[in-house]
């Protein structure tokens, strides 16, 4: 038995990066609540201000601190935490809790691990001593070794025979991993996964591509009770990740003596590991002979237990917390039905899982599919049936699907398989084909077929009550029928209702309606009977923001969560919708109902007819919140207005002008606001007569546009050209919208909140990079550096008359240029933006509840809205070039970044070095011991030069230069270019790769192309983990912040401690 | 292939779903009951525990990996717990167009029309499971059919108690049966429905299973000249088997080993002199936690059940050593004194988890 700790330091995971997303909020979220519950005090510590978890009203200490050892000491010593939690946190918890204990630093202040211990994940982790447990209990594992160098690695390749699996040690999301057929892929496969890996280790492992991909995601306490919670197979079999492959829960394919024998198998495992919490374990099992091996485990919380989580209904983060502290698994509180924790939920439908991808994103990126992760959410989607499930997961994803030869996609796969399998059997091919180029278990293929089949028979028969019935048991839309059948969508719905087709809600409720169930959690499925009777008193529907993806992110998913908190405090239930299962938002106790669904008109509005109780009415339904859910909400709004619902807060006519160029430069115009000199086009000709006139360059996109889509900046006929010609399928009717860029200048943003009367001014940020790079992308100051007072008020009158002019009721967000002390106006978004949770933190007050209170009616007036900072905040952002190969990561006006990170100082130097730190940029020292920054600066950038290298000097960090920019820069050493060195006087990029540098100042010309010589430094950079700055503003503040640091030492405080 | 079979589910409540017919295109009248394990449905169905009911299964999905008929009911590997379908009638969500699993040889539609019971599919299953939570178990009648249907009808020929009939009699085996070698220990295999993983599992651990039927008397017990007793699982009310009842009493006094399974550790109670109860909806899956009282641990079980027996029925000197943590149950008991133990879930599994076979280690302990 565990004494009994009074105080927990909790790890959060950071920055949303590719394989560590939002499923850590949500369960680090639920494991602070359930340690409060017991009277624990909790410290927590996340450098993603973007989260719940480091809400107040979550935690008693929040630390917004970079996630280092260092800080992490520092918060022990001021804290004396008595025990830590480092399994909510993902892999880079673990990895710090890890550390933390092999330097001794929790037995130096005598810190407790709470939950799985560091023997326990080191068991699990490091592969030999996995290896050699798994061998003493008997259960199969695949042939492997683990190597430090590459002649031992090829050699046991050669033995057991490629293809093989190069797996780094303790990384997450398969980074560094992949398959390698012959020596010379091994080569390169290995040399990055040694790099990545903490231990400088990686696994070499036969490689069983093509067998089926099983997930038991268990739960054990430290008396040795254990249960598995979730089963989940994978549809993309061996070969493709977890986290990029389309998962299905519970298992579909297999007998019961095969899922008894894994079932079996992983009580083992964690046994013999020693988990005292949550473990996935993975499995291959080769389907034509029952053999199977395990692949892994994961002694932590992790997005399958996120998933498994919200398939199941079982609170995985909370009874695991509950177990590292002591607690038996039978003697916790299954909450949502009352009975105990210790059971195994049995399902009742059929849950599938799809990524998100980010190829939209990054043309230029590799769209392959494989060990590695790249997605950067997904979707989930519940039904009754397979198709069901999986149809809503398909519309629940917002992709739309580009043109793609079908067959290409197949092996190796890419992010279309899915919907090349579709395509393909349209046109015929056969299941048998489709199997044997992919592997996918048949079973999956049939059903596959089923929705094409019924396609068929849709557009081939006369539409009556029973063939739509039979299609919306199969998941089809109305949209989807309505187009087989050349009919509105509208239509289409007039029709089904009149033939009594409506959805009815069935229950999460973790055991198949055996006990009584008091969760609020429910899908949408074609059956008898409709179990959510609607709620009785005041109510309002908050539209949640789908998958996680590059310009909608966590943030919105914050915003949604404290909408629903909001509306508790007002005593208004809070009905949420949405489909993405890693996070806050879709946990159960969020909202007062939970409707895990499809984010489309057709879905949204059956909810709402469900929750208005038809003719007799039930309860008072007031409306529907658009306005935290990102691009996907606000995107509703207008369907929905359409159909008559009343959506709170600004309206649609607003939403129109903000949205529409016309209209809203017509609006500038009237009130006297600059904007940028922009035009549209709708062709080549146009484009061009459009640029010359307001001159270049310019900012060219196509029109409603989500994170800078499409965007660029345009600097000739030339390129303008190329653009309208790669654009125009992007835009289709929609026009191409041409804007002047406006360089060298300033970049500021506002969050306000406006009643109809008063406005609250949340924020008003600065880029720290010039205009041109997007505000997602940004670093981003608060309060403003380089403002004087007169801009300041110029651009809160200019927010202000914009926001009365648009009737904004609740959020607004507004995008400046300054320059000249003019101020132009570029974009105005009547909505939440991704700024709001740091500005809410920054300034300790909560915007998002706030504005949710004021579109219930509330006034500004009645709230409190001292502004507490006291301190410079930055935003930082982290990007996801290293997953994807072949990206450039130069900045520009599409947004790149998968997550953000806040730093916090009483300087603004502190305050961006932490923000940077804690986004991972680390200066190391080179082998010689010294610090050494390379730079190869643009023709335009070199009046810099001068400045920059008195700043590096002044560090003592010695300058290397490509031979252009080192002839200008005293005592810099000259680097050959590419291709141009030798042996002895190794070229830049060789300099690179052999670790000789490390920071890289490389500011790219513009319209930089993939082989150009930045690019491949750029790569080498991202490959070989260096700081690669790519704008000289940064590097200046960067550099800055760095001589500031010399001075002082590293500021860690709660943020209680910031504000005044 | 499948054709457009219908069919109709009416409960004694006069709940009426109809359906999508398969299986044998028959009119069966049995209790309906639901099962919630996610995987075995042909380990369901061929468990004679099922007799005289009507099995609907909670999870939508079945019939993926098809039917397993290669390996035969008394071999040592099988997806049969008996040699045929026990179940009068199935229901379900939806069956599988597909059969996916390299053992499979046939799909459930073919193996009930076989065994002529009919099943129903496209029904709103969970609508059913929460009427029964409500209203309790209740007969009803499954009819598959290709034309039309009289369901009033149905309905006012629906006469059954299923309390009232013996099952056991209808399931248990005519003539002794004998698994294993002569030079091995013996055991004594009482079978009032017995699961046939009870005979692997005890014939994996060395022993010469006889199963003999339901109505062998004591005499006829002692002729083998047990090392031990094991009474099975099966179906139906276990107040009414007063034969059983007896003839166990005798094997306690005595003093046999003796363990007892589900069925049989209800029985266990009567000859100890308790009394079992009819539960609302019972327990029936495999995913219900039973804390082993003596070791504080829990195991996640095979459950089959819709009587328990009565704790304060019991005498002094039997212990309750199992119980269910839900709804706290009773899931196993000893004899204070005597090498007597039974338990009210499976552990021979099949289906389900296999966390219990400890139970019949420690039958073998105990075998004199």
């Amino acid at each position: 038995m565990k004494s009994k700790v009074k105080k927990v330091l909790v790890i959060g995971s950071g920055p949303i990066v590719i394989g560590q997303a939002a499923e850590f909020d949500y369960s680090g979220t639920q494991a602070c609540n359930a340690l409060r519950e017991e009277g624990i005090e909790v410290v927590l510590v996340n450098s993603n201000p973007a989260t719940i978890q480091t809400d107040k009203e979550i935690a008693d200490k929040i630390y917004i601190e970079p996630l280092t050892v260092e800080v992490l000491e520092k918060i022990i010593a001021r804290e004396k935490p008595e025990g830590i939690l480092a399994t909510v946190g993902g892999q880079t918890a673990l990895n710090l809790a890890s550390e933390l204990h092999e330097q001794g630093i929790l037995d130096k202040y005598g810190v407790k691990f709470l939950g799985t211990d560091a023997v326990a994940i080191k068991r699990a982790e490091a592969r030999e001593e996995f290896n050699n447990i798994m061998r003493s209990i008997g259960i199969p594992i695949l042939p492997g070794v683990t190597v430090n160098n590459f002649e031992d690695a090829h050699s046991f390749a050669e033995k057991i025979h490629y293809p093989v699996i190069v797996r780094p040690s303790f990384t997450l999301g398969g980074s560094g991993s992949g398959v390698a057929k012959d020596k010379e892929e091994l080569r390169q496969i290995l040399d990055l996964a040694l790099r990545l890996s903490a231990t400088h280790e990686a696994l070499i492992e036969k490689s069983v591509s093509g067998w089926g991909e099983f997930e038991y995601e268990v739960i054990r306490d430290s008396f040795g009770n254990s249960a598995i919670i979730c089963t989940m197979e994978n549809i993309d079999p061996m070969g493709i990740h977890t986290g990029e492959s389309i998962v299905v829960a519970p298992v579909q394919t297999l007998s019961d003596n095969d899922h008894q024998k894994l079932r079996s198998a992983a009580l083992k495992i964690v046994e013999a590991i020693g988990v005292q919490g949550s473990c996935n374990v993975q499995y291959a099992v080769n389907q034509s002979t029952g053999d199977f091996t395990v692949i892994e485990v994961n002694p932590r919380l992790s997005r399958s237990s996120a998933l498994a989580s919200k398939a199941t209904g079982y609170p995985i983060a909370r009874v695991a917390t509950k177990i590292a502290l002591g607690q038996k698994l039978h003697e916790i509180k299954n909450s949502i039905t009352g009975t105990s924790a210790a059971f195994e939920p049995a399902l009742d439908y059929c849950v599938v899982k799809i990524p998100r991808w980010p190829f939209d994103k990054f043309p230029q990126s590799d769209r392959h599919i494989g060990t590695q992760m790249k997605s950067t959410g997904e979707v989930m989607a519940i039904g009754r049936t397979f198709e069901e499930a999986l149809q809503k997961a398909m519309r629940s994803l917002e992709v739309k699907i580009p043109k793609f030869i079908p067959e290409e996609q197949l092996n190796p796969a890419t992010d279309l398989r899915l919907f090349a399998i579709l395509e393909l059997f349209r046109k015929g091919v056969t299941i048998q084909h489709i199997h044997e180029m992919t592997k996918i278990n048949l079973w999956f293929l049939q059903k596959i077929f089923n929705i094409i089949k019924l396609e068929k028979k849709i557009f081939s028969q006369p539409l009556n009550r029973e063939i739509i019935r039979e299609a919306k048991r199969a998941g089809f839309s109305d949209k989807q029928i309505g187009l087989l059948k050349n009919i509105d969508e509208k239509e289409l719905r007039i029709l089904r209702k009149s033939y009594g087709i409506i959805p009815t809600y069935k229950i999460v409720d973790s055991c198949a309606g055996e006990f009584d169930a008091i969760t609020p959690y429910y899908y949408s499925t074609y059956e008898t009977e409709n179990e959510a009777k609607p709620l009785e008193g005041r109510k309002v529907i908050v539209l949640g923001s789908g998958p996680i993806r590059i310009g909608q992110g966590i943030e919105f998913d914050y915003c949604c969560s404290h909408a629903s908190f909001a509306l508790r405090e007002l005593g208004i239930n809070s009905i949420v919708i949405n489909n993405n299962p890693e996070t806050v938002s879709t946990d159960f106790d969020s909202s007062d109902r939970l409707y895990f669904e499809p984010l489309t008109s057709e879905d949204v509005l059956n909810i709402i007819e469900n929750e208005q109780g038809g003719v007799i009415g039930i309860g008072t339904f007031e409306g529907v919140i658009v306005q935290f859910g990102g691009q996907t909400s606000i995107n509703l709004a207008p369907k929905l207005h359409d159909y008559g619902v009343k959506i709170l807060g600004t309206q649609l006519d607003g939403i129109d002008i903000a949205e529409d160029r016309e209209r809203f430069r017509d609006l500038l115009h009237k009130l006297g606001i600059p904007q940028p000199a922009n035009g549209t086009a709708i062709n080549e000709a146009q484009a061009l007569a459009v640029a010359n006139k307001i001159t270049y360059p310019v900012v060219v996109r196509p029109s409603y546009v989500i994170a800078g889509r499409g965007m660029q900046i345009v600097y000739d006929d030339q390129e303008m050209k190329q653009y309208i010609e790669e654009a125009v399928d992007l835009s289709e009717q929609r026009p191409v919208l041409i804007d002047k860029y406006i360089d060298n200048a300033y970049e500021c943003e506002v969050d306000a909140i406006s009643d109809g009367k008063d406005l609250f001014l949340g924020g008003l940020m600065e880029h720290i990079e010039f205009a041109g790079v997007h505000s997602g992308d940004a670093n981003i100051v608060l309060p403003s550096l380089h403002l004087d007072e007169g801009t300041k008020n110029t651009l809160i009158d200019y927010t202000d008359k914009i926001a009365r002019s648009l009737d904004n009721i609740g959020m607004i967000n507004l995008q400046y240029v300054v320059k000249n002390n003019v101020v132009y106006v570029l974009e105005a978004n009547p909505r939440a933006s991704r700024t709001v949770p740091f500005v809410s933190k920054a300034i300790g007050i909560p915007l998002a509840k706030i504005a949710t209170k004021v579109l219930l009616g509330h006034k500004l007036k009645e709230f409190d809205l001292t502004n507490r900072q006291n301190n410079f905040a930055v935003k930082s952002v982290v990007f996801p070039f290293l997953k994807l190969v072949g990206s450039d990561i130069r900045l520009g006006p599409e947004m790149r970044s998968t997550g953000e990170t806040m730093g916090i100082g009483s300087t603004f130097e502190m305050a961006y070095y932490k923000a940077l730190l804690a986004a991972g940029v680390k200066i190391k020292p080179v082998k010689s011991g010294t610090v050494t920054a390379l730079l190869s600066l643009r023709e335009e950038d070199k009046v810099y030069l001068d400045s920059l290298s008195a700043l590096l000097r002044s560090l003592d960090i010695e300058i290397y230069g490509t031979p252009g920019t080192a002839t200008l820069v005293k005592g810099a050493k000259s680097v050959p270019k590419i291709g141009k060195g030798d042996k002895t006087n190794l070229d830049v990029l060789e300099t690179i790769k052999s670790g000789g540098i490390s920071l890289v100042i490389n500011t790219p010309r513009k319209g930089g192309k993939p082989n150009t010589d930045g690019f491949r430094i750029r790569r080498a950079c991202i490959e070989k983990g260096i700081p690669c700055i790519t704008n000289v503003q940064t590097a200046f503040e960067l550099l800055k912040a760095m001589v500031e640091l010399k001075k002082k030492e590293l500021e860690v405080k709660d943020i209680a401690e910031y504000w005044k | 292939m499948m054709i457009n079979k219908k069919a109709v589910l009416v409960l004694q409540d006069g709940t009426i779903l109809y359906g999508r017919g398969f299986g044998a295109s028959t009119t069966k009248v049995g209790e309906l009951v639901f099962n919630t394990s996610m995987t075995g449905y042909q380990e369901a169905i061929t468990d004679p525990s099922y007799g005289g009911q009507i099995l609907l299964m909670t999870y939508p999905l079945i019939g993926n990996y098809g039917i397993n008929k290669k390996n035969k009911w008394d071999s040592n590997y099988s997806w049969y717990e008996s040699s045929k379908v026990q179940v009068e009638g199935f229901a379900i969500r939806e069956l599988s167009d597909v059969t996916c699993h390299v053992e499979s040889n046939s799909d459930i539609s073919k193996f009930l029309e076989e065994s002529g019971v009919p099943g129903i599919s496209d029904i709103d299953t969970r609508y059913l499971v929460r009427h029964i939570r409500n209203h309790g178990v209740m007969p009803a009648v499954l009819a598959v059919y290709e034309e039309t249907i009289d369901t009033k009808k149905l309905l006012d020929e629906l006469k059954f108690n299923y309390s009232s009939i013996d099952f056991v009699e209808k399931v248990t085996t005519k003539k002794p049966l004998i698994f294993g070698e002569k030079n091995k220990q013996t055991v004594v295999l009482m079978d009032y429905g017995v699961k046939m993983n009870i005979v692997r599992e005890l014939e994996a651990r060395g022993l010469r299973v006889v199963v003999l039927p339901s109505f062998s008397k004591f005499e006829d017990i002692e002729k083998y000249e047990p090392k031990g007793i094991v009474l099975s699982n099966g179906p139906g009310d276990p107040a009414i088997l007063t034969d059983a009842h007896k003839t166990i009493k005798q094997l306690i006094t005595k003093d046999y080993p003796l363990m007892g399974i589900c069925l049989g550790h209800q029985l266990l109670a009567h000859a100890f002199g308790g009394k079992t109860y009819k539960m609302k909806f019972g327990h029936r899956g495999g995913n219900h936690p039973v804390l082993n009282k003596s070791t504080g641990k829990i195991s996640i079980t095979t459950q089959n059940h819709g009587f328990a027996a009565d704790e304060k029925s019991l005498p002094k000197d039997v212990e309750i050593t199992h119980v269910n943590v839900n709804d706290n149950t009773i899931e196993g008991m000893k004899h204070r004194s005597k090498d007597v133990f039974s338990v009210q879930y499976h552990p021979e599994s099949c289906p389900g988890p296999r966390d219990s076979k400890y139970l019949f280690d420690q039958f073998v302990k105990i075998l004199k």
